[in-house]
């Protein structure tokens, strides 16, 4: 049952939110208690904007049980806009255009629903970057 | 009596984002699946949206309700209701008003709760969001009609039901894209399309469907409206009214004395299908981009069970400020890949195993 630990990261699935070191400015994601960079204890959230490039992928055709039904499904590393690096399942593209570079955004989006009875699970994944 | 709706405080829409998903399933392949291509000179649309595997009323709201927000301008904390209007909530217990509240930055110090009336669950939104923020309960109240729409595999709602739909912020006239200048809701017991609960597709009622549902509760609620604001058919720039086909907007167009270059602009659903509660509302959001400042619309939705809801709005100078700050409506009906019916069947479980 994932509904504890869902609940718990909400912010963190939902707003892409994160932690920027008020000493360095160092920024993390996932939140982090302690800076990497400079070991400071003194960290704030910070909200990151939901862009970046694609860094590295791949495209899984043999998923673990919670995500049989979604086969052939794209995860990739991204690179935010402010640093980080970040593992993520891609939306709204096929495999063959996929490419490292690839701007991409953050969209909401579901990740797994638990069952027949269980709760719906959101989070981020990211797409390509609108082309309005 | 007056049967004009207009609140204490002038209203209007704020800022407004639509969303449509990129998927489309040509009509000629549900007719060659089930009618071996027989009916291909009287398919009711061309293709249909078909939303991702990932996609549903929730998160097709959030997405439109950004471009909202992004055109409004407003800080998501001063929203105090959030309220999702569709026929597809994800779930038959937990609002999809609580997700979306969440995401956008909008809780807690917010209202929220889903709405449901076929159809015309987003305007029914629109109507309580502009009594909220009308009354002074808030200065600013977010109204979705969005849905991911059912249709039995054979079925002929199959060939029309639709993903998508379309958000607004409604706040003071002052900051307003369109000032309310009134509405009127018009509202009978029809048993014209329902869905039992635990059913997972509506059934029609037949012959109720035209006359006695979607043309008589349009035609009054319209009439009304315009006899009450003593308006008529020419005084409006753009029309909107719900379309679940390519016919039945155009007729009831016609017996309303508006030209066909009148609701241009807000016919969508040849290219996107019927998105139910989200049908009206997306059209209106193309209007809107479209749209002059001084330009006046209507917006006439319909919603099954049966009733319609008929604003008349004007258009104000902000909205060439604010409409290049989110993808136009266009642009999404543009966005499209094709799927077939097996990619189709698949993402919208229409494959049960037992």
């Amino acid at each position: 049952m994932d509904i504890p630990r869902y609940w718990r990261l909400r912010n963190q699935r939902y707003r892409l939110e994160g932690t920027e070191c008020t000493e360095c400015g160092e920024k993390s994601f996932p939140p982090r208690c302690v800076c990497a960079k400079c070991k400071s204890d003194s960290l704030q959230p910070f909200r990151f904007s939901g862009k970046g490039t694609i860094y590295s992928f791949s495209t899984i055709y043999q998923a673990l049980d919670t995500f049989d039904k979604d086969i052939p499904y794209s995860i990739a590393l991204v690179k935010l806009e402010e640093g980080p690096l970040i593992t993520t399942q891609l939306a709204d593209i096929s495999p063959d255009e996929i490419k490292i570079k690839l701007p991409v955004e953050m969209v909401i989006r579901k990740i797994y629903e638990d069952g027949e009875h269980g709760p719906i699970q959101y989070g981020y994944k990211f797409r390509p970057v609108l082309n309005k | 009596m007056s049967k004009i709706m207009k609140p204490i405080r002038q209203t209007g829409i704020i800022g407004y984002g639509a969303y449509i998903p990129k998927y489309r399933l040509p009509a000629s392949e549900i007719s060659n699946l089930w009618r071996d291509g027989q009916d291909e000179n009287f398919l009711p649309i061309k293709q249909k949206s078909v939303p991702g595997p990932d996609e549903d009323t929730i998160t097709m709201s959030i997405e439109a309700a950004q471009n909202a927000l992004k055109r409004a301008g407003t800080d998501p904390q001063e929203i105090r209701a959030v309220w999702v209007g569709s026929e597809s909530h994800p779930y038959a217990v937990k609002p999809s008003g609580t997700v979306v509240s969440q995401i956008l930055g909008i809780v807690p110090d917010t209202v929220s709760g889903d709405f449901e009336f076929a159809c015309k669950a987003g305007t029914e939104a629109m109507q309580a969001a502009t009594a909220f923020v009308g009354s002074g309960m808030g200065d600013y109240a977010l109204a979705i009609g969005m849905d991911t729409a059912q249709g039995k595999p054979g079925d002929a709602l199959e060939y029309t039901a639709a993903a998508g739909g379309a958000a607004f912020i409604m706040g003071p006239a002052e900051e307003a894209v369109a000032v309310l200048e009134g509405s009127y809701s018009y509202v009978t017991d029809t048993p014209d399309f329902f869905r039992r609960a635990h059913q997972k597709y509506p059934e029609h009622g037949n012959r109720f469907t035209g006359d006695l549902a979607y043309f008589h509760h349009i035609y009054n609620a319209v009439t009304t409206l315009m006899e009450e604001l003593n308006l008529k058919p020419s005084d409006f720039a753009q029309a909107v009214f719900h379309q679940p086909n390519v016919k039945f907007p155009r007729k009831k167009a016609k017996d309303l004395n508006f030209t066909d270059l009148q609701i241009k602009e807000g016919l969508l659903v040849d290219f996107i299908g019927n998105t139910y509660a989200g049908a009206s509302v997306l059209g209106f959001t193309a209007a809107l981009d479209k749209a002059e400042p001084g330009d006046r619309l209507l917006l006439a939705s319909f919603g099954s069970g049966a009733g319609s809801d008929a604003f008349s709005f004007i258009v104000t100078d902000r909205i060439k400020k604010v409409r290049s700050k989110a993808p136009d409506t266009q642009y999404y009906v543009r966005r499209e890949e094709k799927i077939d019916y097996a990619r189709y069947a698949r993402w919208r479980k229409k494959i049960v195993m037992h």
